[in-house]
């Protein structure tokens, strides 16, 4: 508690004009920056695993299922941010048991055990289960189990379940692409919904938020996928790397031009809270918009992938240029959720001043504690490849990685 | 060409049957939330009156406020506090409100460059469409049948989403109970026939506490003699507080 007024009282010198004194109490920390960060992560692996499923881009067949493992293992730990995050984590069944039907937040816990129940673990599962089923009798000790449990009981492998099987993976997928949609529209809503703040209060942010989180997904498979490679020592299907990168470029485009549209907007309305908002991007968040965000993040990107469209290099320097611009594309979505986040705390309702943040290295909401948050998917990914390994899958058709 | 026909019934009655699926969203109006309109006018409407042009900037009805509803003494959390506003001559705004104005207020800008001056003192607006009802997740926050904005802090996740839906600043995250807090309107007080520890305190009778209802009141009386204002009237958030004297440089 102590530790917590001297940090206000630090605060309070750090203040630039006049903010209500409620508001030196910074109220969303770097947790939730990651919270729309990581969903945004899942529903873009989802959407990019969905492209070979339904629309039947046969390229992309090498990063199938590992976008689909990667949404799991990010979606696992979405939630876990924030319940932390809450002053009483032990009352957050009640978002479930009573929710709001008003509140933008409500319907989270519906949304998130939707994705995470009906469409990914079912998709995965009806993916999986006949070599679940060849791998329970071929395997010994605990793993066995564990695949015999993962069968649910359902062992039959004739023809026509099988093929029931993939059926039904895809209706889920139809099913599972409008909710990444409302899964990542929904976090974006949240925000674009509080029309006490101008930072968050536009219609396009749930669709900002929806493509922000398309070019992050496709750009942490594209890393992803070339990691795995490089572990495994397998060699890079680079018709599949350049099929992503080429929708990597063009949702890219789309994102830009969204994100470019909603400030072209706000400078010519040039509302009420223009003023404040100009001094907020020309000062406190000028590195983390204009440096990170928009140079680092998403122009170099689109110049380097834009290059590759016209005209391509050997395979090692777009190898390079892929690793690259995915690392690149991954850095500017996180402060592009940072600068809508915190950015949109820094300045007061009052539209008089500003205040700060100041990130903690140790505690709950500690810089440490978040990059934590943010390594435990890749634990869990681990898990589940070598639990459930694409490259070892029995079905030859579809064991191409 | 028959099959043609076949896929295009079959499509057609897919879409007939999603727009009759959107049916079964009618729980959903709750979220059409500015409609929503204040209970039986026969019943007490709890309003709230601010007499700026009265206001001496004493800051008693902050201390009040805090040691009535044990608010944390740190000024980092308010359910009442006092703002002072200074125009300069060259148009400039400043505002300050040190502690809440509870210790008083030393003038800052020099005689010859004030414009003018003066005391907003700011609270909850105990709103009937308010932005921190609407977004609590579990209803946590509510509004009593007699229009005052509470919360139900044995409820409350402390997920702070009303503290940023608040337009005006008004709650915060208490530092101990964890759960957000704001201003009750005093409700143990009012609803015993007492007026709030703020309204009680105040030398100059600048605040009004009154119900909307009864026509006769000091509130509506106060409302019909003046010209009042609310705070941010664009974002129609249904404000119960009404300022007499308010310039457009108050936010």
């Amino acid at each position: 508690m102590e530790q917590h007024y001297q940090h206000l009282y630090e605060m309070l010198t750090q203040v630039h004009g006049y903010i209500y004194p409620n508001e030196i109490d910074l109220q969303w920390s770097l947790l939730i920056v990651l919270y729309p960060y990581i969903t945004g992560l899942v529903a873009g692996a989802f959407i990019l695993a969905s492209l070979e499923r339904v629309f039947n881009v046969k390229v992309l067949k090498p990063t199938y299922h590992l976008a689909l493992l990667t949404a799991l293992s990010f979606l696992l730990v979405a939630t876990l941010l924030l319940v932390s995050h809450l002053g009483h984590p032990f009352r957050a069944y009640e978002i479930m048991t009573t929710p709001h039907g008003g509140s933008a937040m409500a319907i989270f816990g519906f949304v998130y055990l939707w994705y995470l129940m009906v469409v990914l673990l079912l998709e995965i599962w009806f993916d999986y289960r006949r070599d679940i089923v060849l791998w329970s009798r071929q395997s010994k000790g605990l793993k066995k189990w564990i695949y015999k449990i993962l069968t649910l009981g359902v062992t039959d492998l004739s023809p026509k379940t099988l093929k029931w099987d993939d059926k039904l993976g895809y209706i889920i997928t139809i099913i599972g692409i409008p909710s990444a949609f409302i899964l990542h529209g929904y976090v974006g809503f949240i925000f674009g919904s509080v029309k006490a703040n101008p930072w968050w209060s536009t219609v396009l942010m749930p669709v900002i938020f929806l493509f922000s989180a398309m070019v992050s997904g496709i750009a942490l498979v594209m890393f992803i996928y070339m990691a795995v490679s490089y572990l495994r020592k397998q060699k890079i299907n680079m018709l599949a790397l350049d099929t992503i990168a080429q929708y990597l470029f063009y949702i890219l485009v789309l994102d830009f031009t969204l994100e470019g549209l909603d400030q072209i907007h706000r400078i010519y309305e040039a509302e009420e809270s223009f003023e404040i908002l100009s001094l907020l991007v020309h000062g406190k968040l000028f590195i983390t918009l204009f440096i990170f965000q928009m140079f680092l993040g998403t122009l170099i990107p689109l110049i380097s992938l834009g290059t590759l469209q016209l005209y391509k290099p050997k395979e090692k320097t777009r190898r390079f240029i892929y690793l690259a611009s995915s690392l690149l594309v991954l850095f500017g979505v996180f402060f592009m959720r940072w600068n809508v986040v915190i950015g949109g705390q820094l300045f007061s309702k009052s539209f008089h001043g500003f205040t700060d943040y100041k990130i903690f290295l140790v505690g709950s909401e500690g810089l440490l504690m978040s990059i934590l948050w943010i390594i435990i998917p890749f634990f869990i990914l681990a898990f589940l490849l070598w639990l459930l390994p694409p490259w070892k899958r029995i079905d030859q058709k579809n064991s191409v990685v | 060409m028959k099959q043609s026909r076949r896929n295009f019934i079959k499509k057609a009655a897919t879409a007939a049957t999603g727009i009759l699926a959107t049916g079964i969203l009618s729980p959903f109006n709750a979220v059409i939330f500015a409609t929503e309109k204040p209970t039986d006018p026969t019943k007490v409407w709890w309003g709230y009156g601010i007499d700026i042009e009265k206001c001496i900037g004493c800051g008693r009805c902050a201390d009040a406020c805090k040691s009535e509803n044990n608010v944390p003494r740190e000024p980092f959390y308010f359910r009442n506090w006092v703002e002072q506003y200074t125009i300069k001559n060259n148009g400039e705004v400043k505002v300050e409100s040190p502690n809440g104005g509870i210790n008083g207020f030393v003038q800052t800008v020099p005689e010859e460059d004030i414009f003018k001056s003066f005391f907003v003192p700011k609270m909850c607006n105990h709103c009937h469409k308010s932005p921190c009802v609407q977004v609590c997740p579990v209803g946590a926050t509510y509004d009593s049948p007699d229009g005052v904005v509470l919360v139900d802090e044995t409820y409350c996740i402390g997920c702070r989403y009303c503290v940023q839906a608040c337009p005006y600043g008004c709650r915060y995250i208490h530092p101990e109970k964890n759960v957000v807090d704001k201003c009750t309107l005093c409700y143990h007080r009012i609803s015993k026939g007492k007026t709030t520890a703020c309204t009680e305190v105040c030398p100059t009778n600048a605040r009004i506490l009154g119900d909307l209802n009864d026509k006769e009141g000091a509130l509506v009386q106060f409302m019909k003699e003046h010209n009042c204002l609310i705070l941010k009237p664009h974002l129609n958030t249904g404000n119960k507080l009404y300022y007499n004297g308010l310039n457009q440089e108050v936010r």
